[in-house]
C-alpha cells in the first residue's frame, strides 16, 4: 500500500515536471520575449538591453530553467512584470480568495448533490424526482454566464439584496469576503450541484437495480438500513472522482463565474496574466494549477482503493 | 408432513405493454407447497419460473403487477402485505438463496456482517451468542476454517463458497421455506455435485421444506419430491419427481427430457422445433400447440385445463396426453451420428504448445527472456483429424478456451507449434496469417448476443465473411446469404432482422451461418450450446452435426458438460489446470480405466434421474495455479499415490481402447480400483 502511494506520487511529480518544462518551453518559442512585451515600443537599444540583463534574459534557455525551477521548488516565483513585485505577493491573496470561493461552494454543492441525487434516485419517476431533475437539467443547461447575470439583475438590481458585484480589494479579510460571495457561490453551485446530483442520481439507480439489493430485501434488512448499508456505500464510491474533478476546477479558478462578478480570484488572474504578457505569471499559475489536479486527484484515487475492498485486497495480493 | 406451508392460488403476474395492453407472464398458476417437502420448479427460460418462486416471498420484480390471485404464506395473503409485515417474514419464514451468490452478496460487507445482518434482524441472539452462531453456520455449510472466513469480503471467495455464504445467510434465520433460485447454475460441475449434496443434506437435517427453481432437470432430479414443470407461464405438468422423469405424460416434458443429452448414450439428443412463445403471443388454444407432436385441431381452438389423474398422482395440461402413457421406453434413445473415417488426414497439429498469461517483466522483455515457468497452458500434443469432432473438457480454469483462442490466432503462444495443412507452420501471431488461413479457421462464441453486432441486420452479419473472402456482391451475394441461412433452417425473411429480434437459438444459428460463410475447413466452438435453454441445445448441436456430415468440417469443441460433449464428439481431451489428462476416441474416454480427474468428472455429472446419484470422490477446492512440477491433478486427486506424483510428470499409457491417460498408477491397476 505505501508504495502504491509512493509510486503515485513519483507519477504526480514526474506530471509536474512535464508541466513546466511545456510551459517553460511554450513560453520561449513564442515571437518575443518578456522584455520587449514589457517596454513594448521602448524595446529597443540599451533599454532592451539594460531589461534583459535584468531579467537574466542573456543566459541560455536551459540554464533559465534550471534556475527557475530550483526556485520553484524552494517555494519562489520570481518577480511579476506587470506589477514589479514578488510572485508570492500577487499569487497569496488570490489563492486564498479562490480556497474561500471553492469551500464554500463545496461545503454547499457537494452535500445537497448527494441529497438531490440519492431523493430522486429513491423516488424514481415520481413527483421528487420529477420536479428535482427538471431543475437540474434546466440549472445544467443555462451557461454560467447567464444564470450568473440573471442572478445578479433580480437579487442584486431588482430587489437590492446583495452587492452585485465583489468590490474588496484581493487582501479583504475572510468574513469581509463572506457576505460578498453568496451570489458567486449560487451561480456555481447550480450548475456542479446539478452535474453531480445527476450522476448520484444514476449510480443509485444502477446499484438499487442490482443483485445484492434484492438479496437484501429478501433477506428482510428494513428498507432504509438497506439504503444505507448496502446501496450507498456502493453508490457513492463512484461518486469520489467526480467530486474530485469538480473540486480541481473549482480551485483552477472558475473562470466565468468570477469575470461577471470580478471576484479576485485564480481565475481571473489568468486571464489578466495572458492579457497583460505576464509570462512569470503564467508559468507559476501553469505550475500551481497542475499541481492542485494532480494532488487532488491523488487523493481521490487514493480514497477510492481505501474504501473499495475489491480493490484494496488486489493492490496487497500484488 | 402434509401440513400446507404456502398455496398458491390462481397467481397471474403480468405488465402493461407499450401499447397499454395488459401481458400477462403468469397464467393462472395454483400450486402448493407442504412442510418438509422440496419441490422442483422447472422450465427453460422465459417460463414464468423465477416470477413465481419470487411472488411466493411476496416479492415482485419492478415493472411487474399481479392481476389476480393470491400467495398464501400459512393462510395470510403475501401480495396483500405491507412492506413492514414483509420484513418480518422474509429471511425469518421464508428465506432465499439466490442464483448467483457472487453478485447477490453485497460488495463491501464481510461476509460475517452479512450473516450477522440476519440474525441481528431474525433472533434475538447477543452479540456473543451471534459470533457463535456465525462460526456455527459457516460450519455447517463446510466453508474451510470458518472462524476467519467471516472477516473476508465476498470476491475473496471462490464461486462455490460464495454460494454456501448466501445458504449461511439463509439458514441464519432458522425459516420454514427456502426457495432457492438456480443456486447451481454457473458452478463447475464438481462443486454443483458438492452444493447440491449440501442442500439434500440440509433439507433433512433442519426438515425445512424447498421450493428448487431450476432449468436444469439434472438437478432437479437430485433434490425433488415433487415436480412442476413450466411452460409459458403456466403449469402443464405436475406430480411426484420420479413420475414426471420417469414417466412424463405432458408433450413438453417428454420432449425435454429427450432433449438433454445423457452420458449413458452415445449419439445426438432428438431436438423439439421451434421455441417458446413470447409473453402476449399467445390468444387462443394450447400454448404448447406449434411445437407439438400430438397436435389437433382441438389444442389450437381450445386451451387445456390442469387436469388431476389420479391414479398416477398427477396433474397434466393436454388433451391427449394418454397417447404418452407406456411410450416412456423411447426416453433412452438417441440419434446415431456418423463417425468420421478414421483413415483421414490430419489437418491441425499442435505440438508442444504452451500458452502464458503472465506478463513479461520490463527487463526480462529487453533482455528477451521468458519468465514465467509455469505457464496457464503447457505441453498440448494434439493432432486433428479431417473431419473430427474433437472436444476439449475440463473446469473452468482448465485452459480449454485458451487453447481454442491460441488456435484462432487470439492469444500467442509461448512455446510450440500449431501446424496447419501439410505440417505448415501457423504463425502465433494474427496479423502474420495469411487471408486463406484466416478464412480456413473460424469461430463460434458461447453467447451470440455479444458476438452479433445489434445494430447490423443479419444480412449485414453474414454478407461480412462473403465479401471479406470471396468479393461476392449484387445478387450473387444474396443468393449465397439465403444459401446459407437455408442450411442452417432459417427463412429468407430473417435477411432483414436484427439480432434483438431473434429468440436464443435463432442468434445462435446466425452465429453458426457466419462461420460458415468462409467455407472453413476447421470451426473453433466456444461453449457454444451453454447459453443455450435444453431443447435449443439440441437443436443446434444437431445442425452442427448435419453441416459437418454434409461439408466435412473438422470441429474444435470446447464444453464444460461432459453429457454434450458425449453426443456430439468423435474424440475427446480431457484437460485440468491448462495440462493434458487423457485424450481418446469419445466411447472410450467415458469407459473406465478413466484418468483419476475424468472419473471426478463423470462421477459429478448430474442426470435427470432421481436413481443416478451423483459419486463425489474429489474436493471442489479452487486451485488458482497450476502446480509447479508433477503431476497437474494432485492437489485433487482421490487416487495419489505418493511423492510421485508431486515431483515427477506423470508417464503417457495407452489403454487397450486406445485412450491415452497420463497417470503414475499404472493402467490396469487404474482399472481394477475402478470397477
Amino acid at each position: 500500500m505505501l508504495l502504491l502511494i509512493l509510486k503515485r506520487i513519483g507519477l504526480g511529480l514526474i506530471t509536474l515536471f512535464i508541466v513546466s518544462l511545456i510551459t517553460f518551453v511554450g513560453v520561449e518559442v513564442l515571437p518575443g520575449d518578456a522584455c520587449t512585451t514589457y517596454l513594448e515600443r521602448e524595446a529597443y537599444g540599451a533599454a532592451l538591453d539594460a531589461c534583459i540583463k535584468r531579467l537574466g534574459l542573456d543566459v541560455p534557455a536551459y540554464e533559465r530553467y534550471l534556475d527557475w525551477a530550483s526556485n520553484v521548488v524552494r517555494g519562489d516565483f520570481g518577480y511579476s512584470l506587470s506589477g514589479e513585485m514578488p510572485i508570492n505577493e500577487v499569487l497569496g491573496p488570490r489563492v486564498k480568495n479562490s480556497l474561500v470561493l471553492a469551500s464554500v461552494s463545496i461545503l454547499i454543492g457537494i452535500p445537497l448533490a448527494i441529497v438531490l441525487g440519492i431523493i430522486t434516485a429513491l423516488w424514481r419517476d415520481k413527483l421528487p424526482d420529477i420536479m428535482i431533475s427538471t431543475i437540474t437539467i434546466f440549472s445544467m443547461t443555462i451557461p454560467e454566464f447567464i444564470s450568473a447575470t440573471l442572478l445578479i439583475l433580480i437579487v442584486a438590481i431588482w430587489l437590492g439584496w446583495l452587492p452585485g458585484i465583489v468590490i474588496i480589494p484581493s487582501d479583504a479579510t475572510f468574513y469581509e469576503l463572506l457576505s460578498n460571495i453568496i451570489l458567486p457561490v449560487v451561480a456555481i453551485s447550480m450548475i456542479m450541484t446539478a452535474h453531480m446530483a445527476r450522476m448520484v442520481r444514476s449510480s443509485v439507480i444502477q446499484v438499487m437495480a442490482s443483485d445484492y439489493v434484492q438479496m437484501a430485501i429478501l433477506k428482510g434488512v428494513p428498507y432504509w438500513k438497506m439504503v444505507f448499508r448496502h446501496v450507498l456505500p456502493n453508490a457513492l464510491l463512484p461518486a469520489i472522482n467526480v467530486v474530485a474533478l469538480t473540486i480541481a476546477w473549482l480551485l483552477g479558478g472558475v473562470v466565468v463565474t468570477e469575470v461577471v462578478f470580478n471576484y479576485p480570484g485564480l481565475g481571473r488572474l489568468v486571464i489578466e496574466s495572458i492579457s497583460n504578457r505576464d509570462l512569470p505569471v503564467v508559468q507559476a499559475l501553469a505550475i500551481i494549477l497542475a499541481s492542485i489536479y494532480v494532488g487532488i486527484n491523488l487523493i481521490a484515487d487514493l480514497m477510492t482503493l481505501m474504501l473499495n475492498p475489491r480493490l484494496k485486497s488486489l493492490q496487497i495480493r500484488k | 408432513m402434509n401440513e400446507i406451508i404456502e398455496s398458491v392460488k390462481n397467481l397471474s403476474i403480468g405488465f402493461n405493454s407499450q401499447k397499454g395492453k395488459q401481458i400477462s407472464i403468469l397464467r393462472n398458476v395454483s400450486t402448493n407447497i407442504k412442510k418438509g417437502e422440496t419441490v422442483g420448479i422447472v422450465g427453460e427460460s422465459g417460463s414464468g419460473k423465477s416470477t413465481l418462486a419470487l411472488a411466493m416471498m411476496g416479492y415482485i420484480k419492478q415493472g411487474l403487477f399481479p392481476l389476480k390471485g393470491e400467495c398464501l404464506f400459512k393462510s395470510e395473503d403475501l401480495l396483500k402485505m405491507s412492506s413492514r409485515q414483509l420484513e418480518k417474514i422474509r429471511g425469518r419464514k421464508i428465506a432465499m438463496i439466490p442464483q448467483n451468490a457472487g453478485q447477490a452478496l453485497t460488495p463491501n460487507l464481510k461476509i460475517g456482517y452479512q450473516i450477522d445482518e440476519a440474525l441481528k434482524l431474525h433472533t434475538d441472539l447477543n452479540k456473543t451468542e451471534r459470533d457463535k452462531k456465525i462460526s456455527e453456520l459457516l460450519n455447517k455449510v463446510r466453508l474451510p476454517s470458518p472462524e476467519t472466513m467471516a472477516f473476508r469480503y465476498p470476491h475473496e471467495l471462490s464461486g462455490g463458497q460464495q454460494q454456501r455464504v448466501a445458504v449461511a445467510m439463509a439458514l441464519a434465520g432458522k425459516p420454514d421455506l427456502l426457495l432457492l433460485d438456480e443456486p447451481t447454475t454457473g458452478l463447475d460441475v464438481t462443486t454443483q455435485a458438492h452444493v447440491l449434496e449440501l442442500l439434500r443434506f440440509i433439507a433433512k437435517d433442519t426438515g425445512t421444506s424447498m421450493i428448487y427453481v431450476s432449468h436444469d432437470l439434472g438437478a432437479i432430479a437430485q433434490v425433488s419430491d415433487r415436480i412442476v414443470v413450466m411452460y409459458a407461464g403456466e403449469i402443464v405438468l405436475e406430480g411426484p419427481a420420479r413420475k414426471i422423469l420417469k414417466e412424463p405424460i405432458h408433450p413438453y416434458t417428454y420432449g425435454l427430457l429427450k432433449s438433454i443429452p445423457k452420458l449413458s448414450l452415445a449419439g445426438l439428443p432428438a431436438s423439439m422445433p421451434g421455441s417458446q412463445p413470447q409473453p402476449g403471443s399467445i390468444n387462443e388454444g394450447c400454448s404448447f400447440y406449434d411445437r407439438c407432436n400430438l397436435a389437433t385441431d382441438n389444442c389450437k381452438k381450445n386451451s387445456p385445463d390442469l387436469e388431476h389423474i389420479k391414479e398416477l398422482d398427477t396433474n397434466v395440461r393436454c388433451f391427449n396426453y394418454k397417447e404418452l402413457i407406456n411410450q416412456n421406453n423411447n426416453l433412452q434413445t438417441s440419434i446415431t451420428k456418423k463417425s468420421n473415417n478414421s483413415e483421414a488426414n490430419e489437418v491441425l497439429k499442435l505440438k508442444d504448445v504452451s500458452i502464458s498469461y503472465a506478463k513479461q517483466k520490463f527487463f526480462d522483455q529487453l533482455l528477451n527472456k521468458i519468465s514465467d515457468q509455469n505457464p496457464t497452458v503447457k505441453d498440448i500434443n494434439i493432432n486433428i483429424k479431417k473431419g473430427e469432432t474433437i472436444a476439449l473438457v475440463g473446469e473452468s480454469g482448465s485452459g480449454k478456451s485458451t487453447i481454442l483462442k491460441s488456435i484462432a490466432g487470439l492469444l500467442k503462444t509461448k512455446d510450440g507449434q500449431i501446424k496447419f495443412e501439410n505440417d505448415r507452420i501457423l504463425s502465433s501471431d494474427l496479423k502474420m496469417r495469411n487471408p486463406n488461413d484466416l478464412r480456413a479457421i473460424q469461430l463460434i462464441f458461447q453467447n451470440p448476443d455479444e458476438s452479433l453486432n445489434p445494430n447490423h441486420t443479419v444480412e449485414q452479419i453474414l454478407s461480412q465473411p462473403l465479401k471479406l473472402y470471396f468479393n461476392l456482391s449484387g445478387e450473387e451475394l444474396k443468393k449465397n446469404i439465403i444459401d446459407l441461412l437455408k442450411k442452417v433452417r432459417l427463412g429468407e425473411f430473417y435477411m432483414s432482422r436484427y439480432p434483438r429480434q431473434l429468440s436464443g437459438g435463432e442468434k445462435q444459428r446466425v452465429a453458426v451461418a457466419r462461420a460458415f460463410a468462409a467455407k472453413p475447413d476447421i470451426i473453433l466452438c466456444d461453449e457454444v450450446t451453454s447459453a443455450l435453454d435444453v431443447s435449443v441445445q439440441a437443436a443446434v448441436l444437431n445442425l452442427l452435426q448435419q453441416l459437418k456430415e454434409d461439408l466435412g468440417t473438422t470441429y474444435v469443441f470446447v464444453s464444460h458438460d461432459l453429457a454434450v460433449v458425449r453426443a456430439i464428439s468423435d474424440r475427446v481431451a480431457v484437460l485440468y489446470q491448462g495440462r493434458l489428462c487423457e485424450i481418446g476416441p469419445s466411447q472410450n474416454v467415458y469407459k473406465f480405466p478413466s484418468h483419476p480427474y475424468t472419473e471426478v468428472l463423470l462421477g459429478a455429472v448430474l442426470e435427470p434421474d432421481p436413481d443416478i446419484k451423483p459419486k463425489l470422490v474429489a474436493e471442489d477446492i479452487v486451485e488458482e495455479k497450476p502446480p509447479e512440477k508433477g503431476c497437474s491433478f494432485q492437489g485433487r486427486c482421490p487416487r495419489k499415490i505418493g511423492d510421485i506424483c508431486n515431483s515427477e510428470v506423470p508417464p503417457w499409457q495407452i489403454g487397450e481402447n486406445g485412450n491415452a491417460i497420463r497417470c503414475h498408477i499404472n493402467i490396469e491397476e487404474l482399472a481394477s480400483l475402478q470397477q
